[in-house]
């Protein structure tokens, strides 16, 4: 395999949104797709959720997070999409000019007509719920937790508190349980449940894991390892109640208090955020304020099923595969102006076939060396001549002007650049 | 007549669910709003079935696990013993998705298959 300079789209991350935006770029028209994932293999997240419970509206089946994955990567198999795996995206400018760092292929630059952003997002973090105490071993991300116990094969503890009722942190409390752990506790502070009721019914009813609402981690207990934590209820305002606090042994906190979209990359690249989602302000073709730059999945905002996330990263897929079709017909139709014998340059240094038809082009330049005789100002194309006309004089002091009429668009359909000579007559 | 309540697990809608029962037989389903629902309710009043997802080691893949899930569902009150079974296999990569792991676990007529493909190593 090798990389090409340029590719007509690139997706950043193959979780399903981009998974999703690859399949539906390549069968969209685009030539080239290029899948840049940072891990050694393509899936993302859904490589951890084990579970049941995906795709019952794409496959009308109860899937687990790998093979509703797997569909995804051997439908991107054979569409001749290519992958680059364990890389970073180093950088990414608003010109769709991507800087990659790749274990294979080392350092490379990639231009794309149209990129799709697709990194997903992260968990919220210990530093951004503000718990109090020591800084101990022992406390986790739900997410994390779920990819040592579901794909490295570590047990983060043995005795659990989870703190947020999220969808990530209840499945966690009944994988835990399924490995013989114990979870003592899950804890929430608003006043509802942050996950989908089923999860409630299948992870935490079914195992006897209490869930207490409106209850939060007033403290980390334990100065190496957790060794408990205080937990307290909370007013509507999350304010403590004085008096309700309990101190529940365990080793373990997870955390599950929401998830944030990754959007590094698109800041540099210019993208403006929302401050709301956290992701671009995207339109009905998931194109953010760049052009050319579409965003797709969690990246955008954190969905709730990942059917929808794969129908977003369809939709942008699509509409890239469609901009970069239309920003390639609108490159070919440019042809670039060559300075020729003692010409020193041209303005405009490229022009638009087409824009002919609108009327006249004026082609502005200066020549090299001065030649003070009856001379020749020639435009050529590839083999034909296009236009050619007399002066008495050329010097470099003073600007040259040719002007392209519109009867002449016959004979630029012809050629793929224009020369311009400008020579004396005595030498023709 | 007796009433159960139950929140429907079959899609992520979680409907509320009202199953009434006259001994051991459901008379009445209300609050669902599809058939999935209909079978969930008279199935978690009678005999509650779940499906099921762990892992299985896996030697030669490139991560040390592999995650498995029971094709079907089996009796809630079988999945410890299940886990039991699926925590004593040991396989070697390569392993496709759908790859039966264990055929008919414990009698329940549902097989344990793979989740996902694993490639060999070397």
């Amino acid at each position: 395999m090798s990389i090409k300079k340029q590719y007509d789209v690139v997706v950043i991350g193959s979780g399903p949104g981009g998974l999703a935006a690859a399949i539906e770029a390549k069968k969209g028209g685009a030539d080239d797709v290029l899948v840049v994932e940072r891990d050694v293999e393509l899936g993302g997240i859904l490589l951890q959720c084990i579970h049941n419970g995906f795709g019952l509206q794409t496959f009308k089946e109860d899937l687990p997070g790998p093979e509703y994955a797997q569909r995804y990567i051997n439908e991107a198999k054979t569409l001749g999409i290519t992958f680059l795996l364990d890389t970073m995206v180093m950088d990414v400018t608003s010109q769709r000019k991507l800087y990659l760092s790749s274990r294979d292929f080392g350092y490379l630059e990639v231009d794309a007509r149209a990129i799709v952003l697709a990194m997903g997002c992260r968990e919220r973090t210990r530093a951004q719920v503000r718990i109090p105490g020591y800084r101990p071993n022992g406390v986790f991300n739900a997410g994390t937790a779920q990819r040592w116990v579901n794909v490295e094969g570590f047990m983060p503890g043995k005795r659990f508190v989870i703190l947020g009722s999220g969808d990530i942190g209840m499945i966690m409390a009944r994988r835990l349980t399924f490995e013989g752990a114990h979870v003592e506790r899950v804890l929430e502070v608003q006043s509802y449940l942050s996950g989908l009721s089923r999860n409630y019914v299948q992870c935490l009813e079914d195992w006897d894991i209490s869930l207490q609402l409106q209850h939060t981690v007033k403290k980390i207990i334990g100065k190496d390892r957790v060794e408990a934590i205080e937990s307290v209820a909370v007013d509507d305002k999350w304010n403590f109640i004085p008096g309700t606090e309990e101190i529940i042994p365990c080793d373990t906190l997870l955390l599950s208090v929401g998830l944030i979209p990754e959007n590094e990359l698109s800041k540099k690249a210019g993208v403006i955020l929302d401050p709301v989602t956290g992701g671009p302000f995207v339109d009905e073709h998931f194109q953010t304020n760049v052009p050319g730059i579409f965003a797709a999945g969690n990246v955008v905002h954190v969905y709730d099923l990942v059917d929808y996330v794969s129908m977003a990263g369809a939709g942008a897929g699509k509409s890239a595969a469609e901009f970069a079709i239309a920003e390639k017909e609108r490159a070919a139709r440019y042809i670039p102006l060559v300075p020729g014998k003692n010409v020193r340059y041209i303005v405009p240094h490229k022009l638009d076939k087409k824009a002919l038809e609108q009327g006249d082009i004026s082609l502005q330049m200066r020549v090299t060396r001065p030649i003070e005789e009856d001379v020749w100002l020639e435009v050529r194309g590839d083999e034909n001549s296009i236009v050619k006309r007399s002066e008495r004089y050329v010097r470099p002091g003073e600007m040259v002007t040719i002007v392209l009429k519109p009867r002449m668009a016959a004979e630029l359909e012809k050629t793929g650049k224009l020369t311009v000579d400008i020579y004396p007559k005595s030498e023709a | 007549m007796e009433e159960k309540n139950f929140i429907c697990t079959a899609c992520p809608t979680g409907c509320k669910l009202i199953v009434r029962m006259e001994g051991e037989e459901v008379v009445k389903i209300l609050g669902q709003r599809c058939r999935k629902g209909e079978t969930y309710g008279r199935q978690e009043a009678i005999a509650p079935q779940r499906m099921v997802a762990s892992t299985v080691k896996i030697a030669n893949g490139i991560h040390p696990l592999l995650p498995v899930y029971t094709k079907g569902s089996i009796p809630k009150r079988k999945i410890m013993e299940v886990l039991e079974k699926i925590r004593a296999v040991e396989l070697t990569a390569p392993v496709k998705a759908e790859d039966v792991v264990i055929a008919n676990v414990i009698g329940t007529g549902v097989d344990v298959i793979a989740s996902r493909d694993m490639p060999a190593v070397k």
